[in-house]
């Protein structure tokens, strides 16, 4: 089976424990404000690729895998490819690789359901906790995405939900509220991590022609990163990185 | 005689031989436990380091050099003796009279020294001048004997670096004979030997290790004599800690008062001072706090060898490199580790002492090796970039357990085996030749022997690889004979007295010979056989530059079609070394390593199939080169895994840049994933890593210098960018951003 990947990191270490192999798949449903890979959008972006090639790749890192380590299927939105992204998942599984996917939770068809099946990790970025908010951020449904965190939860699979911080957006004491408020029933959530939103991107959207939605939005500064880490640990009683 | 020295000591055949590793086995003490033993500076040890600091940083305002001694000539016994702090020291001896002042050595060349001298707004002393206009110096000599056919493959470049004007270096001393058994127990021994020479007829060789002899029992005498000066006795076994390290510092000290090698290491001290510290602890004789106090000084010492070079020389070796390199850890053949406590003393310097580059402090890695040791390692690596790291299961099985490493990357058992150094050779300007009808890309010079120069269009894989093995062959004979003229040369005129008489009298010797610009033609190989490559002629008919059409497979991308190229081109080019006898039956070894040169060899290099422009530089050492990568770092380090040890046992050199965020946003996960990535890259049989973890000072230095780091891999929030795919300005925003901070 064959997929189109839009690249692959090697030596990935923030994507799941451990050093892993990222793998970028082409294809996104959304349109986040902040996107820092407009370059994957396109479903027929990338190279195409055969899921057992693509787990070639991923066997060559294994001697790296001493201190955890493993494979995460990122993109883009992974599941846009849900079959493809579940045979590589499969495959890896078989040969006793850690399994993670990163992503934003926008889809939960039955292909969707399958890959799932082989992750032993979920990385998910809520991205906003208001239904109206998230749709004007990502020009996606909430409902999807809580849906899907319910699932993950229901099926047992570890969570590391993450969230990029842009500032005005979702940042504010009530907009952690709102998160946390997703995030407390969640049985399987093994970490949180808050990420401050960057504007490395531009020169992507320069170099695609595209308007860079929020150009001249400065990043988080630490303190308001300490800040947000701070209020949401108090409200959810747990460490968040 | 040495009965009191040797109080407590496990016995063996080491007390009626010179055999140090025996007596190592016999008597240390492994350590596996974590680094919680370890004591920090005293007040006394920070007062040295920071007069040291201010020194070096004199040395730094004013150019480069201190102070130089002209009209003294570099020897044992040639200056008074020095001191950093008299009243303070615990460990004494400099090479000259005063703290970093520079001596001259003019037994490799006259002419680099007075040039170095001249370079520093100094003169050589015309009594230095005078002494050497009757005195032949292992410059002169090899130029007596140089054919034109060297004369124009050096002035080429095709051939460079070769220690044909300066003191070979490589050679490692067993350093640690001096304290276990004195020197004179050491004298002994060399007479006995020439003893036994005298039986012999009188050959050639026999004669000349005869002469040999003589000179490396001069020297120890000479040895005992530098040492009393400082007040200290050698002439018996060191009897405690203290005497073993300062026993040591004075033969190492010893030797680079003689000799101003290219390289001058350690070897692998460590571990055998550690049975003294141990020895001294259970007496009660010293504390941990003493232990380190001792340590550190032997190491600020170290720290504060130099050498006098050319400018020119830096261009190829810069930043003033000594060398002075240290093998820590690493496994015993009876899989013991030989991690001792004071392998740990000795990184833990880096701490003490502050980061800094010499001495060469270098990890042997093995997958047996404890792991808190492995995690103290990477912890210390990414605070100061300062340990290089090599494989010691695969040079275990070839070099038993008690080798150092001269250098960067070259293994030999200490005291049994040493090697001729040969610098190296640029392949892709030996294609090039190959493809010009063996004349100079550049200058046009008729270089190799003249053959009908490639037609126009596509180059032909199957034509190209006969022209370039023709060629291959014929530099492989002329480098082969070259280092004959050069190492009988300095045998005669520059001979390392006081190191070789810390070998064994019949010693095993490597000839050296390296390749630079393996990546460059590996891809152009690939490129010649997978995409579409043009020659492009300019001025004379030579080719100006290559038009390439289409995609190829690039070395660093853990892709067998192009890195099976790479490890056919070493293995066929040690073949073909192999051909043409060495001087002293030496045996041919093959190193994949530039130091700095990459730029150098890049400079003198025209434009290359692989897409290369004239004069771009290569990558360093076995590195694939830079933006050629597009894998990320495992996979490049999979790629040059895959250049075989077993043709390059004089070491294949690769470079490795991360930024701390790039390996995990948390101290404990970075460590664990630099220990990953070692044990993964190792375990593939690779042999050699630099790795860098870089801060933002780093950076800015990245920023000019992009061909020194190129895995420099960032991380912006959610992913990962290799920081040379960033614009100038964007490159500049994220240093403007502090790091840690923020990312």
């Amino acid at each position: 089976m064959t997929g189109r990947v839009h690249s692959i990191e090697t030596l990935g270490a923030l994507d799941g424990p451990g050093l892993r192999v990222v793998v970028f798949l082409q294809g996104c449903p959304l349109r986040c404000l902040y996107c820092h890979n407009p370059d994957t959008w396109s479903g027929r972006g990338g190279q195409e690729w055969d899921a057992t090639a693509v787990v070639d790749r991923v066997l060559r890192s294994r001697p790296y895998f001493t201190q955890g380590g493993g494979v995460t299927l990122s993109g883009g939105e992974p599941l846009v490819q849900a079959r493809f992204a579940a045979e590589i998942l499969r495959r890896c599984r078989e040969a006793e690789i850690h399994t993670a996917l990163d992503t934003a939770g926008a889809a939960l068809t039955p292909d969707v359901r399958r890959a799932l099946d082989f992750a032993d990790l979920v990385l998910l970025d809520v991205k906003h906790a208001d239904a109206a908010r998230h749709r004007a951020l990502t020009s996606g449904k909430l409902a999807t995405t809580l849906a899907f965190l319910r699932h993950v939860d229901d099926s047992g699979i570890d969570l590391w939900v993450r969230q990029v911080i842009v500032p005005g957006w979702n940042d504010s004491p009530d907009d952690l509220r709102r998160l946390a408020g997703v995030l407390h029933p969640l049985r399987t959530l093994r970490k949180i991590e808050l990420l401050p939103y960057h504007a490395m991107a531009r020169a992507k959207y320069a170099a695609m022609d595209l308007a860079c939605p929020l150009e001249g939005l400065a990043p988080p500064d630490e303190a308001m990163m300490a800040r947000c880490r701070a209020t949401l640990t108090v409200l959810l009683d747990r460490p968040v990185d | 005689m040495n009965e009191h020295a040797w109080r407590g000591f496990t016995p063996g055949p080491w007390r009626q031989r010179i055999d140090v590793r025996d007596f190592l086995q016999r008597n240390y003490t492994p350590y596996d436990g974590d680094e919680s033993f370890l004591q920090p500076a005293t007040a006394r040890t920070e007062r040295l380091r920071d007069k040291l600091r201010d020194l070096v940083r004199l040395e730094r305002e004013w150019g480069g050099v201190l102070d130089i001694d002209t009209s003294t000539v570099s020897s044992l016994l040639t200056y008074a003796p020095g001191y950093l702090d008299r009243d303070r020291e615990i460990i004494v001896g400099l090479q000259t009279n005063r703290p970093l002042k520079r001596g001259v050595n003019p037994f490799g060349g006259i002419r680099m020294a007075r040039s170095a001298c001249e370079a520093y707004g100094y003169a050589l002393d015309a009594k230095v001048e005078e002494y050497f206009r009757y005195r032949t110096t292992h410059n002169d000599g090899v130029f007596r004997v140089y054919t034109d056919e060297m004369r124009a493959a050096r002035r080429s470049g095709v051939i460079t670096g070769l220690p044909d004007a300066y003191g070979r270096g490589r050679i490692i001393g067993d350093y640690r004979r001096v304290a276990l058994y004195g020197v004179d127990r050491l004298i002994e021994g060399k007479l006995s030997d020439q003893a036994e020479l005298a039986r012999r007829p009188m050959t050639e060789e026999n004669i000349r290790l005869s002469e040999e002899l003589y000179r490396q029992i001069d020297f120890l005498r000479q040895l005992k004599e530098m040492a009393a000066g400082y007040g200290h006795d050698i002439s018996l076994a060191a009897a405690d800690a203290r005497q073993a390290v300062q026993w040591t510092y004075f033969a190492y000290l010893g030797a680079i008062k003689e000799q101003n090698g290219a390289a001058m290491s350690l070897g692998r001290v460590g571990t055998f001072l550690d049975v003294y510290f141990q020895r001294d602890l259970c007496a009660g004789l010293l504390d941990e706090s003493g232990a380190q106090e001792i340590v550190d000084d032997f190491l600020l010492k170290l720290r504060m060898a130099r050498q006098l070079r050319t400018p020119e020389y830096n261009e190829l070796f810069a930043g003033d490199p000594t060398w002075v390199t240290e093998a820590v850890g690493g496994m015993g053949e009876d899989g013991r580790t030989l991690v001792t406590r004071t392998s740990y003393r000795f990184l833990h310097t880096l701490r003490t002492l502050g980061a800094a580059p010499e001495p060469n402090l270098t990890v042997l890695w093995a997958t047996g090796l404890p792991a808190p040791f492995k995690r103290y390692c990477a912890r210390l690596s990414i605070e100061t970039d300062s340990i290089q790291y090599e494989n010691d299961d695969v040079m275990r099985p070839d070099f038993g357990d008690d080798y150092g490493i001269a250098c960067c990357v070259s293994a030999m058992r200490i005291g049994r085996q040493m090697q001729f150094f040969g610098a190296r050779c640029n392949l892709p300007k030996v294609l090039l030749m190959a493809l010009n009808g063996g004349r100079d890309e550049l200058s046009g010079e008729q270089i190799g022997p003249q053959t009908a120069p490639i037609g126009d269009g596509p180059l032909e894989y199957a034509d190209v690889c006969r022209r370039y093995e023709f060629y291959r062959d014929w530099l492989a004979a002329l480098y082969v004979n070259t280092m004959n003229v050069i190492h009988y040369m300095h045998d005669k005129y520059a001979y390392e007295k006081l190191q070789m008489a810390l070998h064994d009298t019949h010693v095993e010797r490597f000839m050296a010979f390296g390749v630079a610009g393996l990546s460059v033609l590996a891809d152009s190989l690939s490129a010649i056989r997978h995409a579409r490559v043009t020659p492009v002629r300019g001025a004379g008919g030579l080719i100006r530059e290559f038009r390439v059409e289409g995609e190829y497979p690039a070395f660093g991308n853990d892709d067998d079609r192009v890195d099976s190229l790479a490890a056919e081109i070493v293995r066929d080019f040690l073949a073909t070394l192999r051909k043409t006898p060495c001087y002293r039956g030496a045996e041919p070894t093959l190193s994949v390593l530039t130091i700095t040169s990459n730029v150098v060899y890049g400079k003198k290099t025209g434009a290359t199939p692989d897409g290369r422009k004239a004069g771009e530089p290569f990558a360093p050492g076995a590195n694939p080169l830079h933006h050629r990568d597009r894998m990320g770092a495992v996979a490049s380090l999979n790629s040059v895994a895959k250049v075989p040890y077993e043709c390059c046992r004089d070491g294949i050199s690769c470079t490795f840049s991360v930024t701390p965020q790039a390996l995990g946003r948390a101290d404990g996960e970075q460590v664990r994933n630099v220990v990953a990535i070692l044990d993964g890259y190792f375990a593939q049989r690779a042999h050699h890593l630099n790795l860098n973890v870089l801060n933002r000072e780093h950076l800015v230095e990245a920023m000019e210098r992009p061909e020194r780091h190129p895995h420099l891999t960032i991380r912006v929030s959610g992913y990962a960018v290799n920081f040379h795919t960033l614009s100038r300005a964007q490159q500049e925003e994220v240093v403007a951003r502090t790091f840690h901070e923020r990312l």
